[in-house]
């Protein structure tokens, strides 16, 4: 490989030619602060469009500061990082930076979590040297039922800007207006609820300060708690047993699912739930579903709509139906998880409890901030009663048990409910992209052949790769299985589908990278791929250790089927498990 | 077989004052008098003396009418045209001498001009393709396809000294032989007529004058760097110059000038306009491109530089409206002679808008290295009403104040970068000692922070805050501390913005605070502005020995500041007092003083 | 419009289009030339003047003769109309009486190209400023 020679701080390093100053840097041992830049390795995309001007750095000799997160290398290059050029620019950029940003520090949703307000303290800024009363930027608030925008705190790194339309090609944000009043906002300034936005929330995963967040439910929960009359159940999802604990000091990937369940029931939920049984029903209905269509089609019906596409990403839902209102009969009926559980909760596990559906709370917590969005769609209520009544983010689980009191770590670990708190191994993996296919494959192979699976881990189906494409031998049927996660990689697979390069019987799809694990409403780690790997391994451990691991050995849902629903597809499934869509193209 | 002509100005500033129906009563009355065969009427482009427009010259005796009405028409064809008698009241009147001046070669205006870019702007009819060619045009471009090699093309360019009209100053051949260097599939030329500096238009009339040599040139520049495709990003405010050139290329198209196999030879070129909304920063080439692009009109890190990463990524060299306006001549009288013109570093002429406090005003072509006393005493005619000259601000919103102590030194980029402005595509605003130069310096920091894309901290947030300090200071109520910061930021935004205009932005203020920091503190110590312009700054007074006590003034005053007895001396409370002139205005026997 | 197919024929193009642009070109260096002024008020219309400037108009492209013809008003010599004034480039200007289209070529012909005075000259009896 060639390289090149250089000066950092009169320290002598050799890096790859084609490294930027800010990387060598790194490898130097020397830490140049950056605000706007944004590396994500394993989405290949690295925003770096030198704006912020935090990372500048002098070159002696040339006339200008220079941008270290942009400029390469070059031989002989000689940089410094800390003269006192290079110092006071950065600091007065900071400064500026702070003379417009609102000093709620204390009370931001973003507070400790902010790389504005790490700059400020890695930098010593005590004061702003300003005119009093300095003009702030203002711009009205935006609140959709999922994510919230003030952008009165935005920085303009425009990583959102970067995450919408590169990565999930959403394009629900882009960079308006000039000058001071510069904005970034959906198209005409509208509000997110009419724009083509998803909810995915990765604008929020990588949003630097308080200016993208997440809509915050945990008072409604603590409400529903306190009062006496509700009983309150929780179900949670797969991808957040193994995220929890890294708000509590775990290693990314350490599973804490007995210590959450124990915690939750320290919170007083009247009932801990599982959403992996809720995620293996999902198997039962989109399983079926899928082997009845591959069936008919093999049998010659030409009117299956093959192939059959997932359902149980919410923000995929969204942006299926605002980017392919043609395709709306393609996805599977089936409910995601989390409206599957809220639907049986309400209805099977009410009665079984003795508990009237209007007393009733169903909470979430879930790896996602689009579910927040998805509970309150009008399909998935009931004379105006939601199914699921608040759906919070991993981040938000983390708040309550703090406010609760609850030293997480000494807790014990503890099993959840029964009846609606059995899971398989099946259901676990749901987390991570590939999981879903693979889950239905078990049960579907073992319906549609009449055998038993011996070898359970498709490992051709896993994997961190945008899109990923398999065939899965059926006792001498080969099943093309295709996989895309971002919603970037979505459009690509279903445009090449559309223009006859694939051939697939199914698709996975899930908006967030790595698939649930890298979900909005995890804990935060910008810029790095390390929590989503440890995650992702962590889902296939429990995965291997579960003494049941397919869907249809779930004794719970067996018992289910047999008690109330009949069998997968009845006319009951049908009213309290499956959906329809709605064509909503948005600009 | 015409024997006279009537070159009449087309330009956008000539139209706006009714020249298109100057044409048509020329027209009328020639016809009238039987003279439609012997004298024609031909629109053209910008002559440049627009401060005494609209212009008609009449050839081959080379008169030239100022400030010409409709009306006047029947007066010229009868008079002039007909019986060969000018008319008086219509020429040019010498301003110190006050004797009429009907050759335009004897006017101060023209004297000291070297016209290279705009040789053909008011001289030929834009939208005839015949005029310019019978003006040699397109020899240029037949001459380097048929005869040199891409390369030889690029070294006479070199040779000549060219540098980008456009700011910097860049080495036009050598741009065109780095991007020449990159081998792609596709290659742009792009010509840049996105002219957003408040008060210039230099391209604007060269394009509405001589679109054509632009054509040619960006068509020698596809040859050289082997491109095909030609792109001119212009201002969609620019209607006059827009419909002139999509006349031009089709002039040229069907003449074969554009188009596949060009004169016969293997090169092919043809080009296409795309219109700006008319935001400043889209003057900066890589937010040009971006907005070419269908992006936001917001500029990136260079490198890469267009020469490698240009339109749609491919390599593009992008050049100024008046760069190309240079090119084919330099192609037919030969890199010595252009080069043999203008200073050392900077060679050839330079077009400037001339504006401000001085007699002339208008579009200016001057040999490099001119000073700046030859071009506002002998071709700007000296300061308006007689005043003291106090400072000209060359460049732009982005260029600098340069003062009296400039006025000798001549003028190249390098010279006016070293003074602390820049040469910037040619703005001139000439100010005198009724001009505050902190109002000056806020006045520019205005509309760089009203037309800043918003894309880097120092310039989205700094220039606001240093508008809000000049601000400050305005009102009385600055302090030293305040200039301390204001000199701060504008070192750091000079030295961290991300583009060109962002670094370039604060030179308003740190040439203002150079040669002007007396104005600054009697601004901040003493509260004063001593050129009455600031006026929370002023106090007024009334001189009791001029009061006739009509009180008209207390009458007047919004606040009830002005009290007194009729017939008797009135006062002005200053407490109350808002400053906002009324009694000034209003009195009749100029008792007010203002201080 | 019929295309240019070559270096020669933009060329020959241009040689045809060029004396629209002449007496553009010629009215930036007046001093240079010959400038041949013909009286055309109302006197010299009468007798004939415009046709004198067709005439002299036409034989200057012909012969391709440095001059420019421009009109004038009345010269005062109304008795002998037309007339026409020639002033050659730093010689004192001539005005030739009478002068009609075969006169006008002489004028082109003897006294502009080779210098032969020809008859019916005023006598210049004014100053011109």
């Amino acid at each position: 490989m060639e390289t090149v020679k250089l000066t950092i701080d009169n320290k002598h390093i050799e890096v790859p030619k084609g490294t930027t100053i800010l990387q060598a840097a790194k490898q130097a041992g020397i830490n140049i602060p950056s605000l706007c830049y944004m590396n994500l390795p394993h989405l290949d995309q690295e925003h770096k469009p030198g704006s912020c001007r935090v990372c500048l750095v002098e070159i002696p000799g040339k006339r200008t500061l220079v941008p270290a997160c942009v400029i390469k290398c070059t031989e002989g290059m000689e940089v410094l990082t800390h003269s006192m050029r290079a110092l006071n620019a950065r600091r007065t950029v900071v400064e500026l930076l702070l003379s417009d940003h609102p000093k709620d520090c204390l009370i931001c949703p973003s507070s400790g979590n902010c790389e504005l307000q790490k700059l400020s303290i890695t930098m010593g800024i005590r004061e702003i040297s300003t005119v009093e009363h300095a003009a702030v930027s203002t711009y009205r608030k935006d609140a959709s039922p999922a994510l919230l925008r003030d952008m009165d705190k935005c920085v303009m790194c425009r990583s959102c800007e970067t995450v919408c339309n590169e990565i999930q090609t959403v394009g629900a944000l882009s960079a308006i207006n000039r000058g001071f009043m510069a904005v970034v906002a959906p198209a005409f300034e509208q509000d997110l609820t009419d724009s083509p936005c998803t909810f995915c929330g990765q604008c929020v995963a990588v949003c630097p300060t308080g200016a993208l967040t997440a809509v915050d439910n945990t008072s409604h929960v603590m409400r529903a708690l306190a009062d006496p009359n509700k009983y309150v159940v929780v179900q949670t999802a797969p991808a957040v047993r193994v995220a929890l604990g890294e708000e509590f000091g775990y290693q990314p990937g350490t599973p804490v699912t007995g210590k959450m369940v124990a915690a939750l029931r320290a919170l007083g939920f009247n009932k801990v739930y599982d959403t992996d049984f809720a995620a293996d029903l999902t198997i039962m209905e989109e399983g079926s579903e899928l082997l009845d269509r591959i069936t008919r089609y093999l049998n010659g019906d030409k009117s299956v709509r093959l192939p059959i596409l997932t359902s149980c990403c919410p923000a995929w839902v969204n942006f299926f139906e605002t980017n392919y209102p043609d395709m709306l009969d393609v996805p599977s009926t089936a409910r995601s998880p989390q409206q599957m559980f809220g639907s049986i909760a309400k209805t099977y596990m009410a009665d079984k409890l003795g508990v009237k559906r209007e007393n009733m709370v169903v909470v979430s917590v879930m790896p996602c901030i689009a579910k927040k969005y998805e509970c309150q769609r009008e399909e998935f209520k009931v004379d105006g009663d939601p199914d699921v009544d608040y759906s919070l983010t991993t981040r938000e689980l983390a708040h309550l048990i703090k406010i609760g009191n609850i030293d997480f770590q000494s807790l014990k670990d503890e099993d959840y409910d029964r009846h609606m708190g059995e899971s398989t191994g099946a259901a676990v993996i749901f987390g991570a992209t590939g999981g879903v296919i693979e889950a239905a494959a078990r049960t579907a192979y073992e319906l549609f052949t009449g055998k038993k699976l011996e070898k359970v881990d498709f490992e051709e189906l896993r994997g961190l790769e945008g899109i990923r494409t398999a065939t899965v031998d059926f006792n001498g049927t080969p099943i093309h299985i295709g996989i895309a996660h971002t919603l970037g990689n979505a459009r690509k697979l279903l445009d090449g589908i559309k223009q006859g390069m694939y051939n697939f019987h199914a698709i996975e799809i899930m908006a967030c990278p790595g698939g649930c694990i890298g979900g909005a409403g995890q804990p935060l780690h910008r810029g790095t791929d390390v929590a989503l790997k440890a995650r992702m391994a962590a889902l296939y451990k429990e995965d291997f250790n579960m003494p049941i691991r397919k869907s249809h050995e779930n004794s719970e849902i067996i018992e289910l089927y047999e008690k109330f629903l009949g069998k997968p597809l009845s006319e009951k499934s049908h009213k309290l498990l499956h959906t329809h869509y709605f064509s909503h193209p948005k600009q | 077989m015409y024997k006279m002509q009537l070159l009449v100005c087309g330009g956008t500033g000539c139209r706006a004052s009714a020249s298109a129906k100057i044409v048509e009563k020329l027209n009328e009355s020639l016809k009238a008098h039987g003279l439609d065969e012997d004298a024609q009427v031909v629109t053209t482009g910008c002559f440049g003396f627009c401060e005494k427009g609209p212009i008609v010259k009449v050839i081959p005796d080379n008169t030239f009418y100022t400030e010409v009405q409709p009306e006047d028409a029947e007066e010229i064809v009868a008079e002039h045209i007909l019986k060969g008698r000018k008319v008086g009241r219509l020429l040019y009147e010498n301003p110190e001498t006050q004797e009429h001046v009907s050759d335009s070669k004897h006017m101060g205006f023209y004297q000291k001009q070297m016209r290279i870019a705009l040789k053909n702007c008011g001289v030929i009819d834009p939208e005839n393709i015949d005029e310019y060619i019978a003006r040699d045009g397109y020899s240029a471009l037949a001459q380097v396809i048929s005869d040199l090699t891409p390369q030889q093309a690029i070294d006479l360019l070199k040779q000549s000294g060219l540098r980008g009209r456009g700011g910097a100053g860049f080495p036009t051949g050598l741009k065109w032989e780095i991007t020449s260097k990159f081998t792609s599939d596709q290659k742009y030329v792009v010509c840049n007529a996105d002219e957003g500096d408040p008060g210039a238009f230099m391209d604007r009339s060269i394009l509405e004058g001589d679109p054509n040599a632009v054509i040619e040139a960006m068509a020698i520049c596809g040859y050289c760097i082997g491109a095909n495709k030609g792109l001119i990003y212009i201002r969609a405010e620019y209607p006059l110059a827009i419909r002139r050139l999509r006349i031009a290329i089709q002039q040229a198209r069907d003449y074969g000038l554009l188009g596949d196999n060009i004169l016969g030879t293997d090169f092919s070129f043809d080009m296409e306009l795309r219109y700006g909304a008319g935001a400043f920063v889209c003057g900066e080439e890589t937010a040009l491109i971006a907005s070419m692009e269908g992006n936001r009109g917001e500029p990136r890190v260079k490198p890469p530089f267009p020469a490698e990463d240009g339109y749609l990524h491919k390599p593009t060299v992008v050049n100024n409206v008046e760069t190309f306006a240079n090119v084919p001549v330099i192609f037919l009288k030969g890199p010595e002679w252009f080069s043999s013109i203008g200073t050392e570093k900077s060679k050839g002429t330079k077009v400037f808008a001339l504006a401000g406090k001085i007699n002339n005003v208008g579009l200016i072509e001057v040999p490099m290295g001119i000073t700046l006393r030859e071009i506002i005493y002998e071709i700007g005619g000296g300061i308006k009403n007689g005043k003291k000259f106090k400072a000209v601000q060359t460049g732009g919103p982005s260029g600098g104040c340069l003062t009296e102590k400039h006025l000798d030194t001549p003028i190249d980029f390098d010279s006016l970068v070293a003074a602390g402005s820049m040469m910037g595509s040619g703005g001139m605003i000439v100010m005198d000692e009724d001009d505050c130069m902190v109002s000056i310096a806020k006045f520019y920091l205005e509309f760089i922070v009203e037309e800043s894309c918003g894309k880097c901290t120092p310039c989205r947030v700094g220039n606001k805050r240093m508008l809000e300090i000049l601000e400050k200071i305005c009102k009385g109520k600055g302090s030293m501390e305040d200039l301390d910061h204001l000199r701060n930021f504008a070192n750091v935004i000079k030295d961290t913005a991300l583009c060109g205009l962002g670094q370039t932005s604060p030179n308003p203020v740190l040439s203002t605070l150079d040669n002007f920091y007396d104005e600054y503190l009697a601004h901040v110590k003493d509260k004063k502005c001593y050129a009455k312009k600031c006026k929370d700054l002023a106090t007024y007074t009334i001189i009791p020995e001029v009061c006739t006590g009509c009180t008209v003034c207390a009458k007047n005053c919004p606040v009830e500041a002005i009290t007194g007895e009729r017939r008797q001396p009135h006062f002005i409370n200053q407490d109350k007092c808002i400053r906002c002139g009324v009694c000034y205005t209003k009195c009749k026997f100029n008792a007010i003083l203002v201080q | 419009m019929t295309k240019i197919k070559s270096l020669d024929e933009l060329r020959k193009r241009k040689e045809q289009l060029e004396h629209r642009m002449e007496i553009r070109d010629k009215s930036d260096h007046p001093e240079s030339l010959v400038q041949i002024k013909v009286a055309m008020a109302t006197c010299g219309i009468a007798s004939g003047a415009r046709t004198v400037m067709n005439a002299l108009v036409e034989k200057i492209k012909k012969e391709k003769v440095p001059a420019i013809v421009t009109q004038t008003g009345c010269m005062g010599y109304c008795y002998a109309e037309p007339t026409v004034e020639v002033k050659k480039p730093g010689q004192d200007p001539i005005v030739f009486s009478y002068v009609d289209v075969k006169k006008a070529e002489e004028i082109i012909d003897k006294y502009i190209l080779n210098n032969e005075l020809l008859d019916g000259i005023l006598p210049a009896n004014y100053q011109t400023i």
